[in-house]
């Protein structure tokens, strides 16, 4: 009982695809771009409207609307029209207005398929792609069987899996992706720190693989369990659909039959013993009315073989400031007029390293006392071959019926990227709250199968 | 491709239908697309019906598709010419490509045209019993559409009993499909009034259901859980068995499969009685609602509207977990006002210090609506934990030190709540409040700032100088400063008679003769009266002890708070109210029947009471495919939006009204009707007169109407929160 529909940024309907049921008529069309697209100050993300509901997401200059009449379910229409951009992303490559009007057909044939009298269906993008192609497909007999296979498949157990996948090499790929969210008070006291872990994985293996996959031994998943110590705990994790919750559940093993190509394999959460591959110390100084000075140190807090990479750390400055006389040992520093920022970019730090940036900006005398927000101070970088939470891969196994053998690769990257923030210290209490962000490089680990051990590696793969 | 959408040529439909009949396959091809192209944009190529029809019989499924989607744009406008593609269609029912079978079941389901209902029943049966699971589980879906055209066809046709028996289907997606057919039947008859349960689910159901469960789609194991979600356990193993096989699902990378396991399990922790079971059950539940932050802004919105109504239910379970719904910088507004309900609801006097510093980061930001309901947050927190009180009023006098207006204005009205909850404690800052006598604009915050005085009026030397300020501009002032100055003024001269006497007896005189609102004339009258046939008497109403407030600990009455939880994730615990307030009848409002029942008649209650608080904004529920002309004024569009800004809607939401009159009367400020009985059980003559309506976060066990004096907020833009707090 929902039907979807994107529209451009003006509004105009680019198409509505319908589930055969509610048909969104024109004033509908025209009641959405009112209340929704130029509206600026759209304070929730589904409107009802009488009886009829809007849900929307936007992206880029698009809006997926998705229209219902009845007590839908709110969270899977928005689980399912972020699916549907992921299904478009994976067809068309990126999703905006010249893409939908060039493949309109194509994205009929798409919301027919994975959406049935608002109910979804199959909507995982390998294996539409079997059966929705962007050739014409002709319904010759051998077609038939062929669609046979293909619809067994679709509606099996292994829905994201073809079964006829071949390899010459058989390949498998594990990058364990860590995002660190800090938000740190102007005191220095850590008011938020945790890590977004995600395990992404590139399968290229052939058949159907029985896979296996062990993190850390001292391996903590239930708070409850906690024995305190040097153990990595994991606040909570998630999986991809292929992943048998069950038996994760009753004896804590990941085993899966993975989708061919790339996937998120697991996702999980750690706010303990988090560690903060970078500190910022920033204390900011108004002097009178007219200079802001500036002192930010940053210093990195992990092994002095590995390094922070692409490092850009946006100091905010008042809105009134003209100009910004910044001093740096290393990396550049440049203020940005546009966004009120000084950017202070460093392709490289090294681990033990400190850095430190030093600066003043001039303001101009302003009669309009405009309210500044104060951000904090953000940092994005990357830090490779290292996770904030600890976790490390002890062994991906692959068994297959043909026994094939496999070659396995492991990565880790460290990440901040828009929050890793902190609040600098302002003297007086105009200034305030300005995030910090940082980022960080990559590891590669190659597991062999025979024994569970791993050899690192550095550089490309 | 683009050049489908160029603009319209002259006499394009005629060009149009000579490529349909084209000799050439590619130009008939091409043509169709140029045909959809301008359906797409809104033009009317219904005149093509036949010439599209023609090219309904090919091998091209990409074309077949194609013609398809027309038909099923267009069938319900032709439904003669349907008929005609009736026999492609029982054709293709037949075809031995699986793709083509059922791509001919579910359009013609879809086809919402009653010529060609009859003929879908035998291609139905047929397909229902296909051996390829993908043929079957379009077939099963195709029962619900039909159900939804011709219930009776599905009855004459034994389809209930074949989709009852398709639960036991080996294949997982058959069975999910099976599951949301006859989940959506049952809302069907359900909501037509069929007596008879055409899906209940019995045990044997149940052990199906959690085999399929693991191994079927993440939309399938919605589906699923939602159906076992209705499902009531015989005994407290049951429950136990169920949760068991549920709780993995907390793992589901999908947040959809995450709340509706979730709501299974608070639905079955019900059947419990193991403390200990459900305990355990309970705290596994933190984590995965935790994890649902790290989602998109939109299904996050989702997961805090829903983790609020489970706070309501069990406050527990998120304790420890404070930081985690600390408000980052680039959330957007609707996810921080969430955030910060939620905080206030966890807080307590072991977390409350992290939470204060950020409460008071936040009022510092730019965006003014956030930054009042920080203040706010930080008003509940403090009338929420007495240990933290003294800290909260702190941080609100460093706030009104900032002197931006709207943080002064905000932060006054919520010191009048602490005042309010403990009196006589926090005197000390009157002064400073005070200072910012001239800087008041809003009424609300003069209102309370008034009541302030005037409760304190014996402490504060120049009271009657500060109000005298308000009473030399009392006919400009609106309703509820004068109702406030009013009642301030009466204190002050009931505690200091000899200083003050001169301005109560102006107030009363402008009050009673130049004052247009009879709320404001008719409770000057009764002071007047009061003072001068008993002062006394006027000391025990005026003066009297008020109970203490407390904060709400549910915003919804019980029952309905059960019924929502049961709800999870739907749009109704998404906007904590009963679908029957935002769903029309009739799913898809085409074929709503005008039926006289109670239902009706509190709809139109809600009309008229609506109309009455909005003004100029008249309700209306827009039915889009079918009316859409009677009304196109979109500023009256907002119906969600006046129904959460009125007390009497709110009233009428919450359900816990039956009497469309305590809303109309509550409309106009006055203090709900359900507390007059306990008036004139305590002899108070006046009890009738209630003026009160209880300050924010007033209980609904305030005997407002002996409290005159209670600050008043009459205005119906009071936020959602306090007003369902009333109830």
């Amino acid at each position: 009982m929902i039907s979807v529909s994107t529209q451009t940024y003006s509004g105009e309907i680019v198409l509505t695809g319908c589930s055969g049921l509610l048909h969104l008529q024109p004033e509908g069309r025209d009641v959405f771009r009112i209340q929704v697209v130029s509206n600026s100050d759209v304070r929730s993300p589904i409107i009802t409207l009488g009886s009829t509901s809007f849900f929307h997401v936007r992206i880029n200059n698009l809006y997926v609307v998705a229209v219902t009449k009845c007590n839908a379910n709110a969270a899977l229409v928005f689980e399912f029209c972020y699916r549907f951009i992921s299904i478009a992303k994976s067809y068309f490559g990126k999703v905006d207005e010249e893409a939908i009007k060039n493949n309109f057909v194509l994205i009929y044939e798409l919301i027919d398929e994975i959406i049935d009298f608002g109910y979804p269906q199959n909507s995982e993008a390998d294996t539409l792609k079997t059966y929705i192609t962007t050739e014409s497909v002709v319904a010759s007999s051998i077609a038939a069987e062929e669609s046979s296979k293909i619809t067994t498949q679709a509606t099996g157990s292994t829905s994201w899996r073809r079964g006829d996948v071949k390899y010459k090499k058989n390949e498998a790929f594990v990058d364990v992706v860590e995002t660190v969210n800090l938000s740190m008070s102007a005191k220095g006291t850590i008011l938020r720190a945790d890590v977004d872990g995600h395990i992404q994985m590139r399968a290229y293996l052939s058949g159907t693989p029985e896979c296996k996959f062990g993190l850390n031994d001292k391996l903590v998943i239930d708070k409850s369990e906690r024995t305190g110590g040097d153990a990595v705990e994991l606040d909570d994790c998630r999986f991809h659909q292929c992943v048998r919750l069950d038996e994760f559940d009753s004896s804590r093993t990941i085993s899966f039959v993975p989708p061919d190509g790339e996937f998120e394999l697991m996702k999980y959460r750690s706010t303990t013993n988090v560690k903060l591959p970078l500190k910022v110390i920033a204390t900011v100084n108004e002097i009178g009315t007219t200079q802001v000075s500036y002192v930010v140190a940053v210093k990195t807090n992990f092994n002095n073989k590995l390094s922070a990479t692409s490092v850009i750390i946006r100091i905010p400055t008042p809105l009134n400031t003209t100009s910004v006389d910044c001093k740096v040992a290393l990396g550049k520093a440049k203020y940005v007029p546009a966004e009120n920022v000084v950017v202070w970019k460093i392709p490289r730090i090294q681990g033990g390293q400190e850095v430190t940036f030093s600066g003043t900006a001039k303001l101009t005398s302003t009669t309009n006392r405009q309210v500044w927000a104060r951000p904090p101070i953000d940092v994005d970088f990357q830090v490779l071959m290292f996770t904030s939470s600890g976790l490390i891969v002890r062994f991906l196994k692959v068994f297959e019926k043909t026994n094939y053998h496999s070659v396995k690769w492991v990565r880790y990257l460290t990440k901040a990227s828009g929050s890793y923030q902190i609040r600098a210290q302002h003297a007086p209490h105009f200034f305030n709250r300005m995030p910090l962000q940082i980022s960080t490089p990559e590891q590669q680990l190659v597991i062999d199968d025979a024994s569970p051990r791993l050899a690192v590696y550095h550089g490309g793969r | 491709m683009s050049s489908f959408r160029a603009p319209p040529r002259k006499g394009e439909n005629f060009e149009l239908a000579a490529d349909l009949n084209s000799e050439y396959k590619d130009k008939r091809k091409d043509a169709i697309k140029r045909v959809i192209a301008n359906m797409t944009v809104g033009k009317d190529v219904s005149g093509l019906f036949p010439d599209v029809l023609k090219n309904m019989q090919t091998d091209d499924l990409e074309q077949k598709k194609l013609v398809y989607l027309y038909l099923m744009n267009y069938a319900k406008t032709q439904p003669e010419l349907v008929i005609l593609a009736v026999n492609t269609f029982v054709k293709d029912t037949d075809d031995p490509n699986p793709l083509v079978r059922a791509l001919a079941i579910r359009t013609m389901g879809c086809l919402r045209a009653e010529k060609i209902i009859d003929y879908l029943c035998d291609p139905l049966q047929k397909c229902l019993k296909d051996d390829n699971p993908y043929v079957r589980k379009t077939a099963a879906l195709c029962v619900a559409k039909l159900y939804d055209l011709k219930p009776e066809l599905v009855i004459e046709n034994g389809f209930l009993e074949q989709l009852r028996e398709m639960i036991a289907d080996s294949n997982p997606m058959v069975v999910a499909n099976t599951v949301t057919a006859l989940s959506d039947i049952h809302i069907a008859a359900v909501a037509a009034g069929v007596p008879r349960d055409q899906f209940a689910i019995t045990t044997e159901i149940v052990n199906k259901l959690l085999v399929a469960l693991n191994e079927c789609s993440e939309w399938g194991r919605v589906a699923i859980l939602t159906a076992l979600a209705q499902y009531e356990a015989e005994d407290s193993g049951e429950s136990e068995h169920i949760c068991e096989r549920v709780v993995p699902q907390f793992q589901h990378a999908n947040a959809s499969v995450v709340l509706s396991a979730i709501k299974v399990v608070m639905i079955q922790i019900r059947g419990i009685s193991s403390e200990n079971v459900s305990k355990t059950l309970a705290r596994k539940m933190a984590p995965p609602l935790v994890t649902l932050l790290s989602n998109p802004p939109e299904v996050q919105w989702v997961a805090l509207r829903n983790i609020n109504l489970l706070l309501q239910k069990r406050s527990d379970i998120l304790s420890n977990e404070m930081r985690v719904f600390f408000c980052k910088y680039n959330d957007p507004l609707y996810v921080k006002v969430e955030k910060l309900d939620i905080m206030v609801r966890i807080a307590t006097d072991k977390n409350v210090d992290p939470l204060l510093s950020e409460l008071k980061e936040y009022a510092q930001e730019v965006d003014v609506d956030f930054v009042r309901r920080s203040i706010k947050a930080i008003g509940q927190t403090a009338v929420k934990i007495d240990e933290a009180a003294e800290r909260c009023v702190n941080v609100l006098l460093d706030l009104i030190n900032s002197r931006v207006s709207y943080v002064v204005q905000e932060a006054v009205v919520v010191m009048k709540d602490i005042f309010r909850k403990y009196p006589s404690t926090y005197e000390g800052v009157i002064p400073t409040l005070c200072a910012n006598l001239d800087e008041l604009d809003e009424p609300e915050a003069k209102a309370s700032l008034i009541w302030i005085i005037g409760e304190y009026a014996k402490k504060i030397d120049n009271a009657d100088e500060l109000l005298g300020i308000f009473v030399d501009t009392f006919t400009e002032e609106s309703y509820p400063v004068q109702l406030q100055t009013l009642t301030a003024v009466v204190k002050l001269y009931l505690q200091k008679p000899d200083s003050s006497q001169a301005l109560v007896q102006k107030v009363l005189n402008t009050a009673t003769k130049d004052c247009d609102s009879p709320d404001v004339r008719d409770r000057a009258y009764i002071y007047w009266r009061l003072l001068s046939t008993d002062p006394g008497a006027a000391k025990a109403v005026v003066l009297a002890i008020r109970p203490p407030i407390t904060i709400p600990r549910t915003t919804v009455s019980a029952a309905l708070l059960d019924e929502l939880l049961g709800e999870i994730p739907l749009l109704a615990s998404v906007y904590h109210k009963p679908a029957e307030t935002f769903v029309g009848r009739g799913r898809i409002g085409a074929d709503s029947v005008q039926k006289k029942d109670p239902a009706d008649d509190r709809a139109a209650a809600q009309k008229a009471l609506q109309t009455v608080a909005a003004g100029q904004q008249a309700e209306n529920l827009l039915d889009f495919s079918e009316d859409p002309t009677s009304d196109g004024q979109p500023s009256g569009l907002a119906a969600t939006t006046v129904l959460t800004s009125t007390p009497a809607a709110a009233n009428l939401l919450s359900g816990t009204s039956s009497n469309p009159l305590d809303d109309l009367v509550s409309i106009f400020g006055s203090a709900s009707l359900n507390a007059t009985p306990a008036a004139p059980a305590n002899g108070n003559p006046l009890g009738g007169f209630g003026f009160g309506a209880s300050p924010m976060s007033a209980s609904p066990a305030t005997p407002s109407m002996l409290q005159p004096a209670t600050p008043q907020q009459p205005q119906p833009q009071q936020p959602q929160d306090d007003l369902l707090g009333l109830f």
